[in-house]
């Protein structure tokens, strides 16, 4: 089980909120290539190590907030809200 | 070519049995060369398959296989076991049945027993939606020569009695995809044939090797990895290996080794966990698979019954279970099999699986020269491994994609253009 900091309602079990993943930049959609587009949308760096990711308080605050998470042991450091 | 391993039979049992000699190893541990044709990372059933054919079928043999543990130590030993091609896209179709006749003549191509097992596979529908793409499948299946149809709650409680087909339930049975070839393969034994039978054709397995990076040249990213390189070798926990070829078979790893070579992938991992119950008396016959209620199970032969479940939502390299999964998977086997809450769990386990986007693999070559994928197996990789080795060698000793993994490029990421397996076990109905 991972007990996840929601920055509203304060420590929930993953499973109250749902993963959006791994923090990733979104290209301008009226300049950017179809190419670049399509990279935003399924690339991902996928890392065994520190990621800032988002999450969705679903079952609480439905507020989105990103978090920083070791994928390797599921420890977790950092919130803000986005 | 040709090649066979030496034949395990009741006369070499007697044999060994009175002269006390040395059993044959079924694959030895060699000394690493410090080039080959072909390296291809991860010793798991797809890695192996691989080195098999690319010996077996193009009689290319300078070839390392090197696993950071011990062969068939991943998905290979962890998945349920469960074979079938009654899958969605045609895409699909063409490449697990291709996989399934693999199957039906391993045993005999490997000199190994495999144990097979043509039990048939139940995908049950609790829903109306559920059932229409029931339908669905059962006419994509029958277009393309798969013996597969739609059957109703009575026809399914003769499949398999324990179900309870009551209208009463929860989720009621409203019928079922029954798919007559499917069945169930010992996991553990592929792999070691697929080892054996490498070995025999001189291929090195080479285990406890970890590898550290992926030399690549001329590519547009840094340190000249990237789209426009070319592969040099590979940088291992046991030295340096020069060669123009590395196929990277590492499921769950898959991102990182590929990260190494400058090429990113559409994948994130999740653990995906599964159960087994203690042995008891062989009660069901045939595989059964609920997508509505995420659970699939079949009896092995020891008489234990074995569970999976769809991947945990959290993307993570870290494969311990959870008793959430137990409970949930508890609840959703005994709303299908009542009959069965005095069983006891033995033990609950985790593996790794390298999520696409559309739930269809990453195969075959990419923007650098010589490095070549087979990933993305998510929760399929068990069914599809001989027929991956297959097309893999071939597309690797022809320099093109196999006809069978046309549709299965890299590149249909960023042309658009996916192929939307919903017939895969991890997608609810």
């Amino acid at each position: 089980m991972i007990v996840v900091p929601c920055p509203n309602c304060g420590p929930r079990n993953s499973g109250d909120l749902r993963p959006a993943g791994e923090v990733v930049s979104r290209p301008d959609p009226a300049t950017c290539s179809l190419r670049e587009w399509r990279e935003y949308l399924y690339m991902r760096h996928n890392p065994a190590d520190w990621v800032t990711e988002t999450w969705y308080c679903r079952g609480g605050c439905r507020r989105y907030f990103t978090i920083e998470r070791n994928t390797a042991t599921n420890e977790i450091r950092g919130q803000e809200a986005s | 070519m040709g090649k066979r391993p030496p034949k395990y039979s009741a006369g070499a049992l007697i044999k060994h049995g009175l002269t006390r000699g040395d059993w044959p190893r079924m694959w030895r541990r060699p000394e690493m060369r410090t080039s080959y044709d072909v390296v291809i990372i991860g010793g798991g059933l797809h890695g192996l398959a691989t080195a098999y054919y690319l010996a077996e079928n193009h009689g290319i043999n300078n070839v390392a296989v090197v696993d950071k543990g011990y062969i068939g130590g991943g998905g290979s030993g962890r998945n349920t076991a469960i074979v079938r091609s009654n899958y969605l896209t045609p895409e699909g179709v063409a490449f697990y049945d291709r996989g399934l006749d693999l199957y039906s003549t391993m045993a005999a191509d490997l000199n190994l027993n495999v144990m097979f097992s043509r039990r048939g596979h139940l995908t049950l529908a609790h829903t109306d939606s559920a059932l229409r793409t029931m339908h669905w499948r059962a006419e994509v299946n029958k277009l393309q020569g798969i013996n597969s149809s739609v059957i109703g709650p009575e026809e399914v409680r003769k499949a398999a009695p324990s179900l309870d087909v009551s209208p009463s339930t929860r989720y009621p049975i409203l019928g079922a995809l029954h798919h007559p070839p499917g069945g169930i393969v010992r996991h553990d034994a592929v792999v070691w044939g697929y080892a054996r039978g490498a070995d025999v054709h001189d291929i090195h397995i080479l285990q406890e090797t970890e590898v550290l990076d992926i030399i690549v040249n001329g590519g547009s990213g840094p340190d000249g990895k990237g789209a426009g390189g070319k592969v040099a070798g590979v940088k291992t926990s046991r030295g340096d290996v020069s060669a123009p070829i590395v196929v990277n078979c590492t499921a769950g790893w898959a991102s990182l080794i590929s990260n190494m070579a400058g090429v990113p992938l559409p994948i994130t991992t999740h653990p995906l966990q599964a159960a087994v119950t203690e042995p008891c008396k062989v009660f069901l016959p045939t595989v059964v698979v609920s997508g509505s209620l995420h659970v699939y199970v079949s009896q092995t032969d020891r008489g234990e019954l074995v569970f999976g479940a769809s991947v945990d939502p959290v993307g993570t390299y870290r494969v311990n279970g959870t008793l959430e999964f137990t409970e949930e998977l508890a609840g959703h086997v005994l709303e299908l099999m009542p009959g069965i809450s005095k069983m006891r769990l033995l033990r609950q386990w985790s593996g790794l699986c390298d999520m696409t986007p559309d739930y269809s693999p990453v195969m075959g070559n990419t923007p650098v020269e010589g490095y070549l994928v087979d990933v993305g197996w998510g929760t399929y990789g068990f069914k599809a491994g001989p027929v991956a080795g297959e097309t893999m060698a071939e597309t690797i000793a022809t320099g093109r994609n196999a006809d069978l993994i046309a549709a299965f490029g890299i590149e249909r990421f960023t042309e658009g253009d996916l192929v939307g397996e919903k017939g895969a076990a991890a997608v609810g109905h």
